[in-house]
């Protein structure tokens, strides 16, 4: 049987796509294209489901079955079709305010019930599509529309919080760096659970460089480790620096002045979290900032699975239901 | 079937009335629930109509004694047809002297009042805050008949063989109460029995026990002087066929699996908990050999838009609440009206505002679901009248979903809900077709439309997986046909008017609204939701009392049925009696232009027929005499 074999341009919509010039979101919008047919799956059987934002936007522009939600329920529209439509690759296209401010409470759901979807998280750390306003992921001090003395919240960060909802694929990429941010949507999609891809996001409108420590070429190097599986935790420029656990912390240290072997090798399988949390938690300028696969851990039962399994295991034990029976069940009397 | 049981044979005198209305009541840890449950299904089992009402507090276990803790449940049994639980009570049942005081003013004069005289003593008094003994004032005795039985030491007797503990053995006295109400109305005591055998087979001992107690509460009854008599009530005449008894939120679950199977699809069932819906989730999450996925979602918005989600894959998909969860659910119901996907969407009304009387019944939510959302996003509405009509209605909300394309709010009520009849079982032959077809990929050029429409303005049902037919849905505004997002003017007005045409366009292929009494005249009544047996029973009344009385009930609140306005105008008088402050009569005034009186009663109770009656029997005088007057006045002017 002869497959067609679709490209990137096939994947999207007849629609224009309407995002500020310079916007961060055209590069995912262009790696999820080139990412879809390689994985090899239908565009019928591929669904986006958005929220509201910017970023949410994304669905319009794919050929491929979607929807565009309300604000922060992405979660829950594909916990109601994949739990009914398992065969299907459903996506989760959402942003820092929709996910983490207004749908917090399904993000989490979503995750510690490991539903079999991707999760792909936009951060921009600012409300773009309502003009500038501080999202919960904005530094904090951030002058922004409503906070012109300073933002007094203190930032969310994704990634912790997906590790403590017991996520079981939780990982960070950045829309310049395009290599890395297609292969990562690749490993998110070949996960089976709940995958979270938190996207580092320029908003060049109202939030322009907030992440240029990490997006910028000459600057990142110094900035962000690429975490890798089994590897040791190395960055720099010229690959002088590591991470080591000393105690209960990870500090940067020389690589030329410690014995390789203590460095912390990168373990995204480890079912205990509590590495990959430390990870989480580092913060630019402090310490560089993790992109990759923080967590893979794979063989946890989905919703989507345990949900039709008990249907399966119901009609097995009981058969068939059968109407009649049912409304005869239980005591009965006749009128002649 | 039952079998006519020995074991309800009596050496007394019988009476033969044509209907009894008991209330049980105690604390709400005394099983008083169970017990009414269960004098139903005997009642029903014995051929009668019967219709319940229970009430019992919104606190799980209220501080025992009080008055605050009193949990009641009444039923009716007849050997004619009722549509109501009854106004006043034949026999009044009470564990102590909170159920007491807060009932008796419910018990006729002459009606029997039988407490259990062991939960009276000073500690109880205090608790029901009462200065003595409530049964011993004048009053009572000269009003009632008066039946003191000392429930919790004979219980004790009866099952001091089993080995219980105190307390265990005082928990059986609910069916000692049993065996007692079960001599004096001659009920059978083996679907309780059997009841009992099959709910504790795993605890011997107390299956044993309550057996006993049950007995002996029967032999109470039969042995000791107290009554000299015991009443009976003959099956009722109803139409041919099998019965069983039906609760509301059961007939509204079962109605549901009828639809998804006759529709050929599995049903989703995307819920939150809240009084007093839950009992949907319960009952349907029994029955996944169905194809049932039931989903306790984290909130109310996660449950509805989960049914959003199941419906865009082509699912049966069906949420559930009350009041104060449909308010959450207000925005994913307008997406809903966008997608224009077909889904149920049910409201078990209750007392409100806000948190309000979560156990209480209500009909204040009827303007919530006309209008509980963002812009212009009307839904179809359907209110069933009855614990067994549920099952009808829910069928039809969603023959009528998947006919149009479009949400289907369901608004049934607490009363509805918790409240059973006795429900003619339906041969599945004889339910509706519902036929749901999804679009493939033709061979044509012609491009697809996912906003094209049919002559019930309805949009194919296209979903994800099939070949071809990709398209996008979503909360902007859609051009008509293709679906893209359209910010055009004159589209949206176009769309507007589309989707609300497309609910209007309902009612043409709507049976009309049905009268009971001449379709003109004097006075029409027109009720809706749970107040039908009610508004029935008093306009029959009014009627045998020579008024000119006719009664319209409306199933289908929207679109109303295409004759109604001819109808309001037929009747010099139209009185809408409501469990809220006027929302129905607000509607048809505004929608038909004609007066209409209320009356409206927001007690967190039903209406008693006689209120009705009452009621409407001063608006048909008052109404009459004032058109009178104003004819006279014409004719004096005019001489």
């Amino acid at each position: 049987m002869n497959l067609p074999v679709l490209k990137a341009a096939d994947f999207a919509s007849d629609q224009d796509v309407r995002w500020c010039p310079g916007c961060g979101d055209y590069s995912i919008l262009a790696q999820m294209k080139k990412v879809l047919p390689e994985l090899g799956y239908p565009r019928e059987k591929t669904v986006f489901i958005s929220g509201i934002g910017c970023s949410s936007r994304f669905p319009y522009y794919m050929n491929t079955y979607g929807m565009h939600s309300i604000h922060g329920r992405a979660p829950t529209f594909a916990t109601g079709l994949k739990s009914t439509r398992p065969e299907l690759m459903v996506w989760v296209i959402t942003g820092d305010g929709d996910s983490l401010s207004i749908g917090g409470n399904h993000f989490i759901h979503c995750l510690r019930r490991n539903l079999d979807v991707n999760i792909v998280l936009f951060n921009n750390r600012i409300y773009g599509l309502t003009k500038g306003q501080y999202s919960p992921t904005s530094a904090e001090g951030q002058i922004t529309k409503s906070t012109p003395m300073g933002a007094i919240d203190h930032p969310l960060s994704p990634l912790s919080l997906a590790l403590a909802a017991e996520a079981t694929f939780v990982a960070r990429s950045i829309d310049a760096h395009v290599k890395h941010l297609g292969e990562t949507l690749k490993a998110a999609a070949e996960h089976k659970g709940t995958s979270l891809v938190e996207v580092y996001q320029n908003c060049n409108v109202f939030n322009d460089g907030a992440m240029a420590y990490a997006q910028e070429k000459k600057q990142r190097a110094e900035n962000v480790i690429e975490l890798e599986h089994g590897k040791p935790l190395i960055f720099g420029a010229k690959g002088d620096k590591g991470i080591r656990l000393t105690g209960n912390h990870l500090e940067v240290v020389n690589t030329a002045d410690v014995p390789a072997d203590d460095l912390l090798i990168h373990d995204a399988h480890d079912p205990n979290p509590a590495i990959q949390m430390m990870l989480a938690r580092m913060r630019y300028p402090e310490m560089p900032e993790p992109i990759g696969v923080l967590r893979a851990v794979e063989g946890v039962a989905t919703y989507n699975d345990q949900i039709n399994e008990q249907v399966t295991a119901a009609k097995a034990k009981k058969g068939e239901g059968d109407l009649t029976a049912l409304f005869h069940s239980g005591d009965t009397w006749q009128v002649a | 079937m039952i079998e006519t049981s020995t074991s309800s044979a009596t050496s007394k005198t019988v009476e033969t009335v044509s209907g009894i209305t008991v209330r049980l009541c105690g604390d709400s840890g005394d099983g008083m629930q169970l017990l009414g449950t269960q004098l139903t299904n005997t009642s029903a089992l014995a051929g009668n109509d019967v219709a319940t009402f229970p009430d019992f507090p919104a606190e799980i276990r209220a501080p025992r004694g009080t008055r605050a803790g009193v949990s009641g449940f009444q039923v009716q049994f007849a050997s004619k047809e009722i549509f109501t639980p009854g106004d006043t009570l034949d026999a009044l049942v009470v564990m102590n002297p909170a159920a007491m005081v807060t009932n008796i003013g419910d018990l006729r004069k002459g009606g029997i009042l039988i407490a259990n005289e062991d939960g009276f003593n000073d500690k109880e008094y205090k608790l029901a805050k009462v200065e003595s003994n409530p049964l011993d004032a004048d009053v009572i005795e000269q009003s009632y008949r008066v039946v003191r039985v000392s429930m919790t030491e004979l219980t004790r007797e009866a099952v001091s063989g089993f080995g219980l503990s105190t307390k265990f053995a005082d928990r059986c006295k609910n069916f000692f109460a049993m065996g007692l109400v079960y001599w004096l109305f001659g009920r059978s005591l083996d679907p309780t029995l059997r009841f009992i055998e099959e709910k504790f087979s795993k605890k011997p001992d107390i299956m044993n026990a309550n057996i006993a107690a049950l007995r002996a509460g029967w032999a109470y009854g039969e042995t000791t002087e107290v009554f000299g008599e015991s009443y009976q009530v003959e099956a009722a005449k109803l139409e041919p066929g099998t019965y069983r008894n039906i609760m509301g939120n059961q007939a509204l679950a079962w109605g549901l699996i009828a639809a998804s199977k006759v529709s050929g699809k599995d049903l989703f069932y995307g819920t939150y908990p809240i009084t007093p819906a839950s009992d949907i989730l319960h009952e349907l999450t029994k029955y996944k050999n169905f194809g049932v996925r039931t989903f306790q979602a984290e909130d109310e918005i996660a449950a509805v838009c989960a049914t959003i989600g199941a419906a865009f894959g082509g699912t049966m998909a069906v949420t559930a609440s009350s009041g104060p969860g449909i308010a959450l659910k207000g925005e994913a119901m307008g997406l809903g009206v966008m997608l224009e996907l077909p889904m149920i969407i049910i409201n078990v009304q209750r007392g409100g505002p806000s948190t309000g009387l979560p156990t209480k019944t209500e009909q204040s939510d009827l303007l919530q679901v006309m209008f509980g959302r963002n812009g212009e996003a009307p839904m179809p509405v359907l209110a069933p009248r009855s614990p067994g009509d549920c099952f009808a209605m829910a069928v039809e909300a969603w023959r009528i979903a998947t006919e149009c394309m479009v949400p289907v709010m369901l608004l049934s009520d607490g009363y509805i809900a918790n409240g059973s009849e006795p429900w003619k079982i339906p041969d599945i032959k004889d339910l509706p077709e519902i036929k749901c077809s999804h679009p493939v990929a033709s061979d044509s050029d012609e491009p697809f439309l996912p906003y094209g429409r049919d002559e019930n303005l309805a949009r194919p049902w296209a979903i994800p997986g099939t070949p071809e037919l990709m398209h996008r849905v979503g909360g902007l505004e859609k051009e008509d046909g293709t679906g893209n997002v359209s910010y055009d003017p004159d589209n949206h007005q176009h769309m507007v008017e589309t989707r609300a045409a497309k609910v209007a366009k309902i009612a043409e292929r709507l049976p009309e609204q049905d009268v009971f009494g001449p379709t003109s005249g004097d006075v029409l009544v027109v009720s809706w939701g749970g107040t039908y047996g009610a508004c029935l029973t008093a306009v029959a009344r009014c009627r045998d009392a020579g008024h000119d009385v006719s009664h319209a009930h409306i199933r289908y609140m929207n679109p109303l049925p295409s004759n109604i306005g001819t109808l309001l105008r037929s009747f010099r008088t139209v009185i809408v009696p409501e469990l809220n402050a006027g929302q129905l009569r607000m509607l048809l005034r505004a929608e038909y232009l004609v007066d209409c009186v209320g009356i409206n009663k927001v007690k967190g109770k039903p209406f008693a027929v006689s209120e009705l009656v009452d009621a409407i029997t001063h608006h048909a005088t008052t109404h009459q005499a004032a058109t009178h007057q104003a004819a006279s006045h014409r004719q004096t002017k005019a001489g």
